[in-house]
């Protein structure tokens, strides 16, 4: 994955449990970060196993607080929050990757042409500027509210706000690269467009892709909560942390498990990706890590 | 100088007009019928055809276009469908509380921020800056209603110390409008004094290790004048530029305070407006923000020259 222009700036400690230590050492973010992801997914993904039924209502048992069986009490609904919570991850952690996968997609395709082909920069980055001027939240309300609420329009609210600032990224890349010796000597020695592209330029902009698409991911699931808090997100019958918190703020002081517990799921999963993104930006370019 | 003025100046227009362009385009480009979304599940047909005349939806689109465009510019941001006010008239009272929120919240963002940034910087890899790497990895991450109800939980329902909700007007008193959005803007804040301190500690980073410090230094100058006089002056564009660019997220998170808080800004009347179906009041909302976007931008490239004299266009 990693090109070879890049490959000397990174340190060639081999991959391996028996280097554990010294990659944490070296690398504490991008283990701690994706240590908790993974601990949440595996949260998330096993729920069935280990969770009782998030939508099982009990009228009797509204509201409790915390017992051994009820983890972490019960909703205005008398379902389990604990369940709701660990099922919440399962939307929030979809639409966190869907949403960067297709920005990073996205946004590599335009910065790509952006970058390469002079004819479209000047209307492309103009576009992505006129995206990027409008707050994202009111974005993904105003094309929801012209279609109804659901999953499909919910990951393209969240998904459109968040390209330019890759179609930035990756066109800046694009641009300082192509100008390099090795690039111009490719093409000199009748490379053709798509193998330049493939070998020359696509590689280096790979690292800093990755590095933005956490900060995507970890921005998308932010969005999604939010709007699922609104009231616009997430369809009420699926459990997500923003539907969650939405519904059980007229509870917050007589049963405040109900809005912190997918609060702090919430909170640690952003956390998780972020702390992710951070150690990935010092595994690339070890440079920024020792100037900071 | 003046060349540079007008060329930045049309291409803020550019950009308003994409903007334009983009909005107008999204009711009419929306797969469905936004009409029928609107008027509700049992809309009659009528009522739909209605909503559809009202929007201008009817004519052939360039026809709509110029009708649009100069309603815009004449200052007509059209009719709410759900109270038949003119828009403008609704956002003008709303817009009090969400000015305060705003204005607090960067004044708060900017003090808080700076003067954090700074302190990271002057020692670097110490205390103040290792923390401010673990407050900024928080910052970053907690959403604003998660932050918004654990204070509120903290300090107004387990303490009574500040009011759980609402908005008070400033002309009814200073301490009752303060008290009520203390926990607000904090909580609005926190990613923003993250993000101000974090840009000011790089940017003084850098300035720090400049030739006229090593001289400041050598002259005897203190170490409040060397980072204020010598360091924070020319540290300072960059510090700007990301306040600039952060309005419209801090609009975002204005919409999301004023929910948690029961503020009733224009944050609130856009989330009305979408329990109400009222897609002129958010069109409206949206092209006004980015506009502001759009100029306050604009005039941080233009205050450039006022920090820093070097720059010359």
């Amino acid at each position: 994955m990693i090109s070879s222009a890049n490959i000397d700036a990174v340190p060639t400690t081999p991959l391996g449990l028996s280097n554990l230590p010294r990659l944490a050492r070296r690398y504490p973010l991008v283990l701690l970060g994706g240590g908790l992801l993974m601990l949440l997914i595996i949260l998330a993904l096993a729920a069935p196993l280990y969770a009782g039924d998030p939508q099982n209502m009990d009228p009797f048992v509204r509201l409790q607080p915390p017992s051994a069986e009820h983890w972490f009490g019960t909703d205005n609904l008398g379902r389990d929050v604990f369940a709701r919570t660990v099922y919440g991850a399962r939307i929030s952690m979809m639409v966190g990757l869907i949403s960067a996968l297709l920005a990073a997609c996205t946004g590599l395709l335009m910065g790509v042409v952006a970058g390469y082909v002079h004819r479209f920069d000047n209307v492309i980055m103009r576009v992505m500027d006129a995206l990027m001027s409008i707050p994202t939240i009111l974005l993904a309300i105003a094309l929801i509210s012209l279609t109804g609420p659901g999953i499909g329009i919910l990951i393209v609210a969240v998904t459109l706000p968040q390209t330019p600032s890759v179609t930035r990224l990756v066109r800046s890349v694009v641009v300082s690269v192509r100008e390099r010796p090795y690039v111009e000597a490719a093409v000199c020695g009748g490379a053709r467009l798509p193998k330049v592209l493939r070998r020359h330029i696509l590689p280096s902009t790979i690292p800093p892709l990755m590095v933005q698409s956490a900060i995507v991911c970890a921005d998308a699931i932010m969005i999604e909560a939010g709007l699922s808090f609104l009231g616009v997100g997430v369809p009420p019958e699926i459990p997500s942390w923003g539907n969650m918190i939405s519904s059980s703020r007229v509870y917050l002081a007589s049963a405040p498990l109900t809005i912190f517990a997918p609060g702090i799921f919430l909170t640690l999963t952003v956390l998780a990706v972020n702390l992710l993104g951070d150690g990935l930006r010092d595994l690339f370019d070890p440079r920024a890590k020792r100037r900071r | 100088m003046a060349p540079y003025i007008l060329r930045r100046m049309v291409s803020a227009i550019a950009v308003m007009a994409m903007v334009g362009i983009f909005v107008f385009l999204l009711i009419r480009l929306t797969p469905g019928d936004p009409a029928a979304v609107m008027a509700g599940r049992n809309a009659t047909e009528q009522i739909i055809a209605g909503i559809r005349e009202q929007l201008g939806l009817n004519e052939p689109l360039p026809v709509q276009f110029i009708h649009w465009l100069s309603a815009m510019l004449h200052g007509d941001f059209g009719t709410s469908i759900f109270s038949g006010r003119p828009v403008l008239e609704l956002l003008l009272q709303r817009l009090e509380p969400t000015n305060s929120l705003s204005i607090l919240t960067l004044a708060l963002s900017v003090a808080v921020g700076v003067s954090f940034g700074i302190q990271a910087a002057w020692r670097a890899g110490g205390l103040v800056d290792r923390l401010l790497t673990v407050f900024s990895a928080f910052g970053y991450s907690v959403p604003v209603f998660v932050i918004g109800y654990f204070l509120v939980y903290l300090l107004a329902i387990s303490v009574a110390w500040l009011p759980v909700q609402g908005y008070a007007p400033i002309e009814e008193g200073f301490g009752d409008w303060f008290s009520h959005l203390i926990l607000p803007t904090i909580a609005l804040s926190l990613p923003f004094i993250a993000f101000v301190a974090r840009v000011t500690r790089a940017s003084m980073l850098e300035v720090l290790s400049e030739d006229y410090m090593r001289t400041a230094a050598a002259k005897g100058a203190s170490s409040y004048a060397m980072l204020v006089h010598h360091a924070l002056k020319n540290a300072g564009v960059p510090i700007l530029t990301v306040i600039g660019l952060s309005f419209a997220y801090l609009i975002g998170g204005v919409v999301l305070t004023e929910t948690v808080f029961n503020i009733p800004g224009v944050g609130r009347l856009v989330v009305d407006a979408i329990n109400n179906r009222d897609y002129p009041i958010i069109q409206s909302v949206l092209i006004l923000t980015s506009g502001v976007y759009v100029l306050i931008n604009l005039a941080v490239d233009l205050a450039y020259t006022l920090i820093d004299p070097r720059i010359r266009y």
